[in-house]
């Protein structure tokens, strides 16, 4: 059997959501670093495994082993019989390695994409890890629009979140932290 | 015990005990969103602690995993500094040692991923992007609850000299900390002494809290000799594995 191409294998897994943030896929949150067929990888196994390779957002994110499993049933699901999901810490995470239609999945979802740590291509602002202190970002509202907003809370509903409000539509909302 | 299974005993200890104290403000927090922040904190600590620890049995090489070591030793196994089992206190007390912790701790791991052990330089590198959020969080309610009221700055400044004794120890070189360092494996513990006063100072000033001088000093959590409430937070650490080894869900 042929295997499925590494482009193929993208699509698949651009399919499965991360479990806390379900609008975004584990691909358009920059999680997968690299998926690689192996005919090594398991000298026991009788057909070729197909290693993917995960970064973790947050240390003590606990949806990371929810991941890992997603990401086996979704793979086995679309026939791949050995799936070996496999960690690796370095490069660090950072948001920056979201997708844009990562980013616009976000804001349709209610939350506040974050801001980009490095230059962009795109033109959007960047700020550093300091960006938090109340008065030093400005987090657009992922409902109105409006750029009158403030931090309610430097941690939200989950560990990659801080909670913002709008001033103008009054609405709280999530804002991805910049990582 | 090598040098350097000692030596990260002390990070995932350090980052094992800090994350239990905190996890116990969880519902008790003096505003959601404290509450939320701190049962944050902790699960950052828990992560980081979870990595340390996992290496440290693999250096070990006697088949312990972060489990065993989180769960399985006594007081005298642990390597945590004597200034993280110290009671959580008032909410200032509990802001106080985390502040002094955070900045010695981004000072550290700043340095730790420099490491000459790749695994040590990686997983220093994947903890100092979460500190850096930890620190700015416990140095800004320093200065908020410092430079606040005639009551919030009396009690931060007590707590501030109440912990003080106890944040010596990490700058005191012992044998592994001298090995570690020989080998390019960890900074030398002497050599974050100046940053991190230089951070502390910074912060207090801005608290307008005094900075105090040298009241003493305590020392032997990183050799294992613990005060009396190491034993107590290991009792709720540690219960369910003790009654039911190996228990899983």
């Amino acid at each position: 059997m042929r295997h499925a191409t590494r482009e193929t294998v993208l699509a698949w897994l651009g399919e499965v959501m991360d479990p806390e943030v379900p609008a975004v896929s584990v691909v358009d949150l920059g999680i997968v670093r690299d998926v690689q067929w192996k005919d090594d990888a398991r000298p026991d196994a009788s057909a070729p495994s197909l290693v993917v390779t995960l970064t973790p957002t947050y240390s003590g994110c606990p949806a990371t082993e929810v991941i890992a499993q997603s990401i086996r049933e979704a793979l086995q699901a679309h026939g791949v019989e050995q799936v070996d999901v496999r960690t690796q810490l370095s490069p660090a995470w950072t948001t920056d390695w979201m997708t844009p239609k990562g980013r616009d999945a976000l804001r349709a979802y209610g939350i506040a994409p974050p801001a980009l740590r490095a230059p962009g291509a795109d033109g959007t602002q960047v700020i550093d890890m300091g960006a938090l202190r109340p008065g030093r970002a400005v987090v657009p509202c992922p409902r109105c629009g409006s750029r009158k907003t403030r931090l309610l809370s430097q941690f939200g509903s989950t560990a990659c979140k801080a909670l913002y409000q709008c001033n103008d539509c009054l609405e709280p909302f999530d804002y991805f932290k910049p990582h | 015990m090598s040098s350097k299974f000692q030596y990260l005993l002390r990070l995932g200890d350090n980052c094992l005990v800090l994350s239990q104290q905190l996890a116990a403000w969880c519902g008790h927090g003096p505003a959601l969103e404290e509450d939320l922040a701190l049962t944050n904190v902790a699960l950052d600590l828990l992560g980081q602690a979870r990595l340390w620890l996992s290496y440290a049995g693999e250096v070990e090489g006697r088949g312990r995993d972060e489990d065993a070591l989180a769960y399985g030793r006594d007081g005298s196994g642990f390597r945590n500094l004597l200034l993280l089992e110290q009671p959580n206190g008032h909410y200032g007390d509990t802001m106080a040692r985390q502040f002094l912790f955070d900045a010695w701790h981004q000072h550290l791991l700043a340095a730790l991923s420099q490491s000459a052990d790749m695994r040590i330089a990686e997983i220093a590198q994947k903890a100092a992007k979460e500190v850096r959020y930890h620190v700015e969080r416990s140095a800004g309610l320093m200065i908020a609850r410092g430079d606040g009221t005639e009551q919030s700055r009396t009690r931060m400044q007590a707590a501030v000299n109440k912990l003080w004794p106890y944040a010596n120890e990490w700058f005191e070189s012992d044998a592994v900390d001298a090995q570690c360092a020989a080998e390019g494996v960890a900074p030398a513990a002497t050599s974050l002494a100046a940053p991190w006063h230089a951070s502390v100072a910074s912060v207090l000033a801005q608290a307008t809290l005094v900075m105090p001088g040298y009241t003493g000093h305590q020392r032997g959590g990183k050799q294992g000799v613990h005060s009396e409430h190491l034993g107590h937070l290991l009792t709720s650490l540690q219960f369910v594995q003790r009654a039911y080894p190996g228990a899983q869900w």
